[in-house]
């Protein structure tokens, strides 16, 4: 009988359970869980601190979901070394296991930057995971002065859940526009303004040069007072595992199709790995709940012999501020096309005959239609993009295509 | 001996574009069956209707869109809330999970996923709660909408 191993318990780990069983009933699953709850919807922690959801309803499979796919977990145990040549795993507790095949679903984790005085300030809190939340939730009351460093969708998320809480909000950015990583200058001011109706400040194309105690001189001069401090500048994957039994790692762990990394029966899944983004053609990482998925799941089908690859994922957000939606997905590369529906803005660009990405803002309904585009490389001169750049329909395509949409079993 | 049972051994809404005449009924009876209210005036009339089912299209043709209930579906796979999940082959919704983000709206390549008059998803479930042919497919003047296996 097989034994697997999976480090990590996020989304990634879960896909990869759910891989390995639809192949494999039997075989033994492991996972060594460093958090101590069962898997959660890691991006609904900024829903938790505005009460949007609770802890009850923040699960990401049912309570049942171990036991049903027979898995034993280890919670609070750190996976700390893989050793490839016995195929084992040394966890923090001196104890070690033996599998056929490891996947190292480690997620990232949040980057600090090394500012001066960080120590003094007495309440400072990262912004990743459940107990993160809980702690930041407890902290801040009404009427708290917060200061967010980081304006990307997790520093914003973040704002956006507090808000409900307390009306004094900060964020700085050293970019000049919010969510710098996905929208372009006009995109991000249209949610920087809804942003700002609702009551958070912004400080950007500066960012914190020190800390003391509870103030933070800024790089500009300028001097923020706050009682509580959330730094959200940016996630690293977690690639120690791999690179330290000599593994090929980039900015993740670098994988092939099937999500193997360059070590024999050490396989790689979600945020710590490298996928392959089909829109640029290019591999990276890709550091979303629905990759975190279908990356577990396929490494877990192919841990267990059988044979899934993945050669079609894309980078894609859709993120939402105060009822103001922007929905993202491939790269900016090649012609732009822009519409500019009431109360929107919508980009597309067009490379080598196909939808190479897009920006949208505002106006975002049924936007699968054009994701799949991007996705499945569909020639733009099997559709009408001239209908298409106005509306997502599936009114473009021929009637043919469409058939087998909605005629058939798909 | 028995044939193997196919995963896909399962009764869907299919549409015929060329019988459908763009009338929306479909969408008024969806809204209705959804609503729970027992007369169709009290339900619909005057108010702003959210079907789980509606019709595209232009002068030349038209026809009704709603959850194709996979094989293998993306919109499970990309909820961030865990709220989307299949069961006995049908994509349903737990809307007490759900958060709104639209990730599922971004990743439908069909377009088959709104949000409902409170901001949270909702969605063709095959009308399995009321049990017998799904509310669109009863009311369809034309035959364009049909239940079955294929
Ligand atoms: C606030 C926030 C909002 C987000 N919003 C979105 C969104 O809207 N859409 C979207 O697509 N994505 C979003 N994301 C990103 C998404 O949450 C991640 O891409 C996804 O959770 C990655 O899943 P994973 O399984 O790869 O890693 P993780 O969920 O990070 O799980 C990895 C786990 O491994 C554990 N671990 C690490 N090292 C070890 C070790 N050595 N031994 C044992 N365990 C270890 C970690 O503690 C962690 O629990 C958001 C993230 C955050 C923080």
């Amino acid at each position: 009988m097989a034994e697997y191993i999976i480090v990590g318990n996020g989304t990634a780990a879960a896909g990869c359970i759910e891989g390995i069983r639809s192949v494999d009933a039997a075989g033994g699953i492991t996972v060594v869980s460093e958090e101590k709850n069962p898997v959660y919807c890691r991006p609904l922690i900024s829903y938790l601190l505005g009460g949007k959801t609770d802890e009850n309803r923040m699960n990401y499979r049912p309570a049942d979901f171990y036991e049903k796919n027979g898995c034993r977990v280890l919670y609070g145990r750190r996976a700390e070394k893989i050793d490839p040549e016995e195929r084992t795993l040394q966890l923090d507790d001196g104890s070690v296991l033996k599998y056929d095949a490891l996947c190292d679903a480690a997620g990232s984790s949040p980057f600090v930057p090394p500012f001066e005085g960080l120590e003094t300030v007495e309440k400072r809190f990262g912004f990743m995971t459940l107990d993160d939340a809980k702690a930041l939730k407890k902290a801040v009351k009404k009427g708290s002065r917060v200061l967010i460093v980081g304006a990307g969708l997790i520093g914003l998320k973040c704002a956006e859940g507090l808000r409900a809480v307390t009306e004094n909000i900060t964020v700085c950015d050293l970019a000049d526009r919010v969510l710098s990583s996905i929208l372009d200058a006009e995109c991000a001011s249209l949610m920087q303004k809804r942003l700002e109706e609702n009551g958070i400040s912004f400080m950007l194309s500066d960012s914190v040069a020190s800390f003391k105690g509870n103030t933070a001189v800024m790089k500009s001069g300028k001097t923020v007072d706050f009682d509580v401090l959330v730094t959200a500048v940016g996630v690293r994957a977690n690639t120690s595992l791999v690179r330290d039994a000599s593994g090929e790692v980039n900015r993740g762990i670098a994988v092939n199709d099937r999500m193997e990394t360059s070590i024999k029966g050490v396989y790689a899944a979600g945020d710590c790995a490298e996928g392959f983004d089909v829109s640029s053609g290019s591999r990276k990482v890709l550091a979303l709940m629905p990759s975190a998925y279908m990356e577990g799941h396929a490494a877990g089908v192919n841990m267990a012999g059988g044979d899934e690859r993945l050669a079609n994922e894309i980078p894609m957000n859709s993120i939402g501020f105060f009822g103001l939606y922007a929905m993202t997905a491939g790269s900016y590369e090649g012609t732009l096309y822009e519409e500019r529906p009431e109360g929107g803005i919508k980009r597309f660009y067009v490379k080598d005959g196909v939808l190479a990405g897009f920006m949208l803002i505002g106006q975002t309904e049924r936007a699968g239609i054009y994701t799949s585009l991007v996705r499945e490389r569909t020639p733009l001169r099997d559709v009408n993009f001239e209908i298409l750049k106005k509306i997502a329909t599936s009114a473009a395509f021929s009637s043919q295509i469409r058939g087998k949409k909605f005629g058939g079993v798909v | 001996m028995a044939s193997p049972m196919r995963v896909n051994d399962m009764k869907r809404v299919y549409v015929n574009e060329k019988w459908c005449l763009g009338c929306r009924l479909c969408e008024y009876n969806c809204a209705f069956a959804s609503s729970g209210i027992r007369y169709m005036a009290k339900a619909l009339k005057g108010k702003a209707i959210f079907p789980k089912i509606h019709v595209e299209g232009d002068d030349g043709i038209t026809f009704a869109v709603s959850c194709r209930h996979c094989t293998d579906p993306i919109c499970v796979k990309s909820c961030i809330a865990g709220a989307i999940y299949k069961e006995d082959g049908v994509v349903k919704i737990n809307r007490e999970k759900c958060v709104g983000c639209l990730t599922c709206v971004l990743v439908c390549p069909y377009g088959a996923l709104a949000p409902g008059s409170d901001g949270v998803m909702q969605k063709c479930e095959l009308c399995t709660q009321s049990g017998g042919e799904p509310a669109c497919v009863k009311g369809c003047p034309n035959r364009a909408i049909v239940y079955e296996e294929r």
